[in-house]
């Protein structure tokens, strides 16, 4: 078990070493120089020069990229040039947007798709079953940015219960925060939810199968008893699986989404950030985007060995 | 197993997959040569038309008709999934096919590589791809191809390898036969028709992913048609005219929708044969 721990950890961190890499790379070919699309097109040689010393993209590339990526280790993220303020505080007043979205769509995702997955397995083959399955094949041909532009008309533009777009911060209060948060994580949840649906009703139905199933039932456990105790908790390996993969177009899906509702988050500060040239944000936030996604799939794995006993004796 | 026995054994989805994209490539063929109004005039006075008989689902802010602007997007958007998985296949196949025919760190090093790009989200790859490359449709075909490589590459991989363990390939190496030749002629025609319905499935992905990046403005530019584009237009206008926000997302909704029943279908009819080889 420790053994199993040490190796994934190792793998871990060789993946974000690579993909950090990776991000260096692409971002370093960016055409155009930074200085200059800072300083402007009519700002003399001498200060642009002055700015790229300043910025250090005279000194060699591997220096560079140890420098950033030995920074990001200890938390220093570096300065924005096009925001003048360090990226960390930048990133982080962005997270505070960023993080309460997902994990309100995640939390919506879930439930959703429980709720959905399970009910449909317990109905199988009946009207209920084929209506959820419908429902969730039309949810996954849903782009998530259409369905918050046909929300915001619903509940923005007709019913005028919520707001169109915008955040107003942390300091406006909790309640007008998550009012402006409800549409764009129900547009992320609701197509997430309907792929997770199908996997959590194809799950259960596998479990169904199974002898303690029969057993569960032959010793009196009323079958709803039986779908949630014993059911559900065996179905949770492959539908953690996927969640876990899904985690991935969840954080994609703000980039989008954070446009579509004009929230202040990551997503949004990585779109400007490119369009800035902003290089170190860019870097950054994609980076920290990676490291979410890879560090939520070793989560997912260790996961798995509480979900399931079977699997700690057999790592 | 022929194409006319897929269709008789097909379920009622499948059909409906299949009449969706035919529908999706003859629409988008017919407006090669026809469209109901011509989108090359901007006409904004007759802006924001409500639907009537010579504008069916009325005009937009330019005054372009609705119906010829969804017709000439199926076409951007077919152009662009079609080149982008094309992308994938080319690259993700012969990629699987080394990596399984090698073994070893061939295989190791291959696979580890698509491992790492997995974790970056295929939205935030075309982002960064089209801010390095530039805005524009061929940049999009090609950071929403360069997603699907890694795809491919595992599926063919994962098949490929499959195939190697049988016999008939055990004995074909037993004769003599080297490893290039073993891939053309019994890998690769074996894993064909998982390739199909993989392909199926992300030319679905690449229309989403296509009017993803054209909705934030990245993916195709004015004047040319795209779904993705005309909800980015539709948006400006929501308090105004709603319906205009309603229609394109249909069709992306209804694209994507038959390509996946489509793909399943396929998926099903083909399964047998892959699940059990035939001994």
């Amino acid at each position: 078990m420790a053994q199993y721990l040490f190796r994934r950890l190792g793998t871990l961190l060789i993946s974000l070493f690579v993909a950090a890499l990776l991000v260096f790379l692409v971002v370093e070919v960016l055409p155009g120089d930074p200085a200059r699309t800072i300083l402007g097109l009519d700002a003399p040689e001498s200060a642009v020069a002055a700015l790229r010393t300043q910025l250090g993209l005279d000194e060699p590339a591997p220096l560079r990229f140890f420098t950033w990526l030995g920074g990001m280790a200890v938390g220093d993220f570096g300065q924005s040039y096009a925001y003048r303020s360090g990226v960390g505080r930048l990133v982080a007043d962005r997270l505070a947007v960023t993080l309460p979205l997902a994990l309100m769509a995640l939390a919506l995702t879930v439930a959703l798709a429980l709720a959905a997955g399970v009910y449909a397995a317990s109905r199988r083959g009946r009207a209920g079953d084929t209506g959820v399955m419908l429902v969730s094949q039309l949810g996954i041909a849903v782009p998530n940015f259409w369905l918050g532009i046909l929300l915001i008309i619903v509940f923005a533009v007709w019913l005028r219960w919520l707001p169109a777009g915008g955040f107003p911060g942390w300091d406006a209060g909790i309640w007008p925060c998550v009012r402006s948060l409800l549409l764009p994580a129900v547009s992320l949840a609701l197509v997430q939810a309907a792929i997770l649906a199908r996997v959590t009703r194809a799950a259960v139905l596998d479990v169904m199968e199974e002898d303690f199933m029969r057993t569960a039932q032959a010793k009196g456990l009323s079958s709803r008893a039986a779908l949630w105790r014993h059911a559900l908790r065996n179905a949770l390996i492959p539908v953690l699986t996927i969640l876990g993969l899904q985690t991935a177009n969840l954080l994609a899906g703000t980039v989008v989404i954070e446009n579509v509702f004009q929230l202040p988050g990551l997503g949004r500060l990585v779109f400007q950030a490119i369009a800035q040239r902003d290089v170190i944000v860019v870097k950054s936030v994609v980076v920290l985007l990676v490291a979410m996604v890879v560090v939520v799939n070793f989560a997912v794995d260790l996961l798995y060995m509480v979900v399931d006993p079977r699997l700690r004796v057999a790592s | 197993m022929s194409g006319l026995d897929i269709l008789r054994r097909s379920s009622p989805a499948f059909r409906a997959g299949l009449i969706l994209t035919l529908v999706l490539a003859l629409v988008a063929a017919l407006s090669l040569v026809w469209t109901p109004h011509s989108l090359g005039g901007v006409a904004v006075a007759n802006g924001l038309r409500p639907p009537s008989a010579a504008y069916w689902l009325g005009t937009d802010h330019f005054g372009r008709d609705v119906v010829s602007l969804l017709m000439a997007g199926a076409r951007t958007s077919i152009l662009v999934a079609l080149l982008a998985v094309a992308i994938g296949i080319a690259l993700g196949v012969v990629l699987g096919l080394v990596a399984a025919a090698r073994g070893g760190w061939v295989d190791e090093v291959i696979m580890r590589g698509s491992d790492i790009t997995f974790a970056f989200p295929a939205i935030l790859t075309a982002v960064l791809l089209t801010a390095l490359l530039g805005a524009g449709t061929s940049n999009a075909i090609l950071a929403i191809g360069i997603f699907n490589v890694p795809v491919f590459a595992r599926v063919t991989r994962g098949a490929a390898t499959a195939v190697w363990a049988r016999e008939y390939v055990r004995a074909a190496e037993a004769v003599g036969k080297g490893r290039f030749r073993i891939t053309l002629d019994h890998v690769l025609p074996n894993i064909l028709g998982l390739l199909v319905v993989q392909a199926t499935i992300q030319f679905a992905i690449a229309i989403l992913a296509e009017a993803a990046l054209s909705y934030l403005g990245i993916g195709a530019q004015p004047p040319q048609p795209s779904w993705g584009r005309m909800l980015r237009d539709a948006q400006t206008y929501v308090f105004v005219a709603p319906a205009l926000a309603v229609y394109p997302g249909l069709a992306i909704m209804l694209a994507v929708l038959g390509l996946n029943l489509l793909g399943d279908g396929l998926r099903d009819a083909l399964d047998p044969r892959l699940r059990t080889p035939r001994r």
